[in-house]
């Protein structure tokens, strides 16, 4: 029993230590973007390996996960006479919900893990010792680009899934099961919001942005520098960058959408 | 702040103690080091030389005692002083520690083009010299992970001295070397001491190589200095912990067994679990 407690109590210390540890991080790393005025050809080097190569990725997810929506809402609608309502029910879903988080969760998976890994091996390496000890700061020339270049491109990404999940749906619900091609845009476009929807949306993918970027680069800062260590922290980058995007897009939309 | 710029001792180490979790790594180590020359820091495995150099260097933080390099005392810079400070200092990793994605030239240029202002011919020369001391300006264009382990830290020893530095910092640099980069090294460190005339701080714990090339010597085991001298002081030193380092005897007073209890308590206590 006691020996229970002891561990719990371990753990809850290790946690908070941990969450100050990486908040302290985080307002370092604010402190740290500023350097990227001077040297912004770090960033656009991060942007091209976090944001470009993560684009193969979310256009076939974008893709799929629009004909799929499309797929669905049809065999769902058609029984009520309500299969014009496609394109608008596609794009709200998309622009509301699927667009921000799918995106996120793929960039924690592809982008995320990547940058932890990356900055893990560093420090299993002494690179970031070494830089330090040449009177770099890691935080400016390693950390900082690497955080902004995600917290960037999520919201681009997210766009770009959204707006390949719509063509998808047009492909399915026009092409291949011969739906009206005005109803299709024209209700898409009649209901679809510019600020309620389509900015929430991005807004929400900013947040997200910001979330799984700081948690990717934080875990390989913080890792043990070991093969185990950076496993596990590989590992922890997409569980936590998952969990934490999925319960803040309840939060959001609840603030955001609530009547 | 005192400033001893002047002396002719570079680092002073004093009454340094510093712990990782429950385990002492150094208690009251005293040591100073001079400004020119090549001083080593010898012991076995474990003793925390490497923990040193790195809180010469300010990147980790003693429990007690002041470390002071060139006067200045180093944990009580500010972090823009103790950058200041590291552009003077030269470090040499273990593992080398070059940046991975980018090019041996680029790399020894790194230095180069994040504290001065140097226009790109002049960095091209002054790396081409650099690599060219330590017999690579043949490889400037390879990359880290095209290097072999000697090679990678003859790259780190051109990026050391880049910014032509007040001391360099070696941290194992013979470790798991072939008997031929071995020799590269011991040759190049002696040569770029006499002709930089700068001060050179070599951990290790290779004996004839250090030896070999050291002008004096400390020896430290249980968190602190057990023996210093010249290489010729040391090797006729009677001291059991000299004697026992450098012939290379299994046991003396650093014991063959890791401390435990006596060996039938723990057979006894075996028994007792089945």
């Amino acid at each position: 029993m006691f020996a229970l407690l002891q561990k719990l109590g371990h753990f809850i210390i290790t946690f908070f230590q941990r969450l100050g540890r990486g908040h302290v991080f985080l307002l370092q790393v604010f402190a740290s973007c500023g350097s990227l005025l001077v040297r912004p050809g770090l960033l656009v080097k991060q942007m091209y390996s976090v944001g470009v190569q993560t684009l193969i990725i979310v256009v076939v997810a974008g893709l799929f996960v629009g004909m799929v929506l499309a797929l669905q809402s049809y065999y769902a609608l058609v029984d009520f006479g309500a299969e014009d309502s496609v394109g608008v029910m596609v794009a709200l879903s998309l622009v509301r919900e699927l667009g921000p988080v799918v995106t996120a969760l793929l960039f924690a998976g592809r982008a995320g893990s990547a940058l932890t890994a990356e900055i893990g091996l560093m420090k299993a390496t002494e690179q970031l010792s070494g830089m330090e000890m040449m009177a770099v700061n890691p935080l400016q020339r390693v950390i900082a680009p690497r955080f902004l270049a995600g917290v960037i491109s999520m919201p681009m990404l997210g766009i770009i899934f959204c707006a390949v999940g719509i063509i998808g749906a047009y492909f399915v619900a026009v092409i291949l099961l011969g739906l009206d091609y005005g109803s299709f845009w024209s209700q898409a476009q009649a209901k679809v919001d510019l600020y309620h929807d389509i900015y929430n949306g991005i807004l929400k993918s900013f947040v997200f942005g910001v979330i799984a970027s700081w948690i990717a680069v934080f875990e390989g800062y913080d890792c043990i520098p070991t093969s185990e260590g950076l496993g596990q922290a590989t590992t922890r980058t997409v569980v936590h960058s998952s969990l934490a995007v999925l319960f803040l897009d309840f939060v959001l939309t609840a603030i955001m959408f609530s009547k | 702040m005192s400033n001893n710029s002047g002396s002719d001792i570079l680092v002073t180490i004093t009454d340094l103690s510093f712990s990782r979790g429950e385990h002492k790594i150094f208690d009251g180590l005293t040591m100073e080091i001079p400004r020119k020359g090549i001083t080593a820091i010898m012991g076995p495995s474990g003793t925390g030389k490497t923990t040193l150099l790195k809180l010469i260097g300010g990147q980790l933080t003693p429990d007690a005692g002041l470390i002071e390099v060139d006067g200045l005392n180093v944990h009580q810079l500010s972090s823009v002083e103790l950058f200041k400070l590291r552009k003077r200092m030269g470090m040499l990793f273990q593992s080398g520690a070059l940046l991975t994605d980018l090019t041996v030239f680029e790399n020894v240029a790194y230095p180069l083009r994040e504290h001065t202002r140097l226009s790109q011919p002049m960095i091209h020369e002054l790396v081409l010299m650099k690599l060219n001391a330590v017999g690579l300006r043949g490889a400037a264009q390879l990359m880290p992970a095209e290097l072999s382990g000697g090679m990678a830290r003859r790259v780190a020893m051109a990026r050391a001295i880049a910014l032509d530095p007040m001391m360099i910092m070696y941290d194992e640099p013979f470790t798991g070397q072939d008997p031929i980069s071995m020799g590269v090294l011991v040759r190049l460190i002696g040569e770029l001491n006499s002709a930089l005339d700068v001060c050179s701080i070599v951990v290790s714990h290779d004996v004839p190589e250090t030896l070999s090339i050291a002008d004096y010597i400390y020896l430290i085991s249980d968190g602190k200095v057990v023996d210093k001298g010249t290489p010729e002081a040391m090797s006729k030193s009677q001291s059991a912990w000299t004697r026992q380092f450098i012939e290379a005897l299994p046991d003396g007073p650093v014991p063959f067994h890791y401390p435990a209890p006596p060996l039938m308590d723990d057979l006894y206590q075996m028994k007792g679990l089945e």
